[in-house]
């Protein structure tokens, strides 16, 4: 187990065993899965997620605001917002590809929505935000004893909402509202239309168009998560699963009891951590560069490094 | 009990939200005093409100130098600790009273109010507004650490304490524009929405995954930037947030 990994207690292969859940999924339906089952025990009261439009307009006061009114709300772009129910989870599930602010609802969830035990789901810079905010919780008063489960996933890099679009309709020549599902997977950006057709684009195109932000990021697996989740190194509709700390260990094992997973030796399956690890190693090693070029990027002056 | 450390609260200008946040550790503040912290001067919370010599002052409210008492205050407070805390927005930053024109009543000539730094030497902030008393919590957990702790404790307490001793290093004024000037300009900003969440005055929405200051609301008090994961951020204490937050909790059974 090298760093590239963090820390983790177990690691395997997984997938939801609701199959009307994993309709909805992006793959496994791990984070899903986890967040009903947790909703139903009672482990979490509520969890911030991605949502978006259609979950705007079904559920207006679980959606944070900002100063954009309804009409303004372009499809896919990712709205934070709470769920208590299964159905409002499956309503804002799958991967959106642009940046939700989940940590902005953070401390409003255990305000005016009145949650004892959040769950939370976000990448891996997200999860280092809730673990800042668990030791350092300048403005964020009673809020770390809260979170009661935080769900990271993989991340390579992540785009803001204008690239996406840009993607979609400028390269994938597809109008956002007609896409049913957009993924990053075997070197490709995919993107699936509602009447079956399939764009692909190379990912050497998507590159210009991340966030800027990423590129110091390192963390690829959400080291920091309870659980951490992705796609990568699992068959397709399975995800690879990282049980971290005591709680992730302690939801998951109950998760497991309940049969809400079937699941697979990570070892067994292909491509398997081989593949994580790499990708791994790439980001890491790719940041770390950017990281050592902001040091010396103008004449005797460094760009700010955020790590100390 | 003898190895207790000695702390002091000096009290300048600022609203007592600090002292409130202090009690609100409730039991943890007992529990605190029990076994860690022999409080030796505090208005509002002890009978003994005179300076003294303590190893850590905690300082709430900024300096107003048209005061003289004020300016012989903290001038005193940072002869006679070891330690010295800047705490809260006005203590670190001036936060709220960077406003202040003079000309209320009964002292209408008390217009100039400075943070603690521009007088004294700090040597940590817990910046925020008000401060809450987790953060509160987990610093004086550490300060014992780093007093009284054996090795390995002291080594954590100063992994710990790092960033907000650097934060003390690094300035005296804060507003939401630290966010735009040393994030967003550096190219680090990622869209967490931490900076939303910790404002205390709402000043802070999130446009596009960036963060949108309404600059007019914004009382100057540096939570955005000091919560944000990409102002400061150490592996070493981070990624053993476990172990930590199950120290602190333990500490205060």
């Amino acid at each position: 187990m090298g760093a590239e990994l963090g820390i983790y207690k177990s690691c395997i292969s997984a997938r939801s065993t609701d199959k009307e859940l994993l309709k909805h999924a992006q793959d496994g339906g791990i984070v899903s899965s986890l967040f009903a089952y947790a909703l139903d025990e009672g482990i979490i009261d509520g969890a911030i997620v991605a949502a978006n439009k259609e979950f705007a307009a079904k559920y207006p006061a679980k959606c944070i605001q900002d100063s954009s009114n309804f009409e303004m709300i372009e499809p896919w772009r990712p709205i934070p917002a709470i769920v208590n129910t299964k159905a409002e989870l499956l309503a804002a599930a799958g991967t959106k590809y642009n940046i939700s602010p989940n940590i902005a609802l953070l401390k409003e969830a255990t305000r005016s929505f009145g949650l004892d035990k959040i769950g939370i789901v976000g990448t891996p810079c997200q999860m280092q935000a809730v673990r800042k905010a668990q030791l350092y919780p300048i403005g964020m008063r009673d809020v770390g004893a809260s979170i009661a489960l935080a769900v990271g996933i993989f991340c390579m890099e992540n785009f803001p909402y204008q690239s996406i679009l840009q993607l979609v309709e400028d390269h994938a020549a597809m109008k956002l509202e007609s896409v049913k599902k957009m993924e990053i997977g075997k070197g490709k950006f995919w993107v699936y239309g509602k009447r079956g057709q399939v764009v692909q684009l190379p990912l050497k195109v998507t590159h210009k168009y991340e966030q800027p932000g990423c590129h110091v990021c390192l963390d690829y697996v959400a080291n920091l998560g309870d659980i951490s989740t992705g796609s990568v190194g699992s068959p397709d509709g399975w995800s690879t699963v990282f049980v971290r700390s005591k709680i992730g260990d302690s939801v998951w094992a109950k998760a497991m009891a309940a049969g809400c997973f079937e699941t697979q030796p990570i070892e067994k399956v292909k491509p398997g951590l081989e593949l994580v690890t790499k990708l791994a190693n790439e980001k890491i090693s790719k940041n770390k560069k950017t990281l050592e070029e902001r040091a010396t990027f103008g004449v005797g002056k460094a760009l700010r490094n955020p790590y100390i | 009990m003898a190895d207790k450390i000695t702390l002091g609260y000096t009290h300048l200008s600022g609203c007592t939200g600090c002292t409130v946040a202090l009690a609100d550790n409730y039991a943890g503040l007992l529990t605190l005093l029990d076994k860690y912290v022999d409080l030796k001067y505090m208005p509002t919370l002890a009978d003994a409100r005179h300076i003294q010599k303590v190893d850590v002052s905690f300082v709430e409210g900024s300096v107003c130098i048209n005061d003289k008492l004020a300016v012989q205050e903290i001038k005193e407070t940072r002869e006679k600790s070891t330690i010295v805390v800047a705490l809260g927005g006005c203590a670190c930053y001036g936060n709220i009273t960077r406003f202040s024109r003079g000309g209320q009543q009964n002292q209408p000539g008390h217009e100039a109010y400075l943070p603690i730094g521009d007088l004294i030497k700090v040597d940590v902030y817990i910046p925020g507004c008000a401060p809450t008393p987790q953060m509160i919590r987990n610093v004086a957990v550490m300060a014992y650490l780093l007093l009284k702790g054996t090795k390995e404790q002291k080594d954590l307490a100063t992994a710990f304490l790092k960033p907000l001793m650097a934060a003390a290093n690094e300035g005296t004024s804060a507003c939401f524009c630290d966010l735009m000037t040393k994030v967003i300009n550096q190219s680090l900003c990622m869209g967490c929405g931490s900076c939303a969440a910790a404002c205390p005055v709402n000043a802070i929405t999130m446009e596009y995954g960036k963060p949108q200051g309404e600059r007019d609301l914004c009382i100057k008090c540096g939570a955005c930037y000091n919560q944000c994961p990409r102002s400061w951020f150490s592996f070493d204490v981070v990624s053993n947030y476990e172990a930590i937050n199950e120290a602190i909790m333990a500490a205060l059974q």
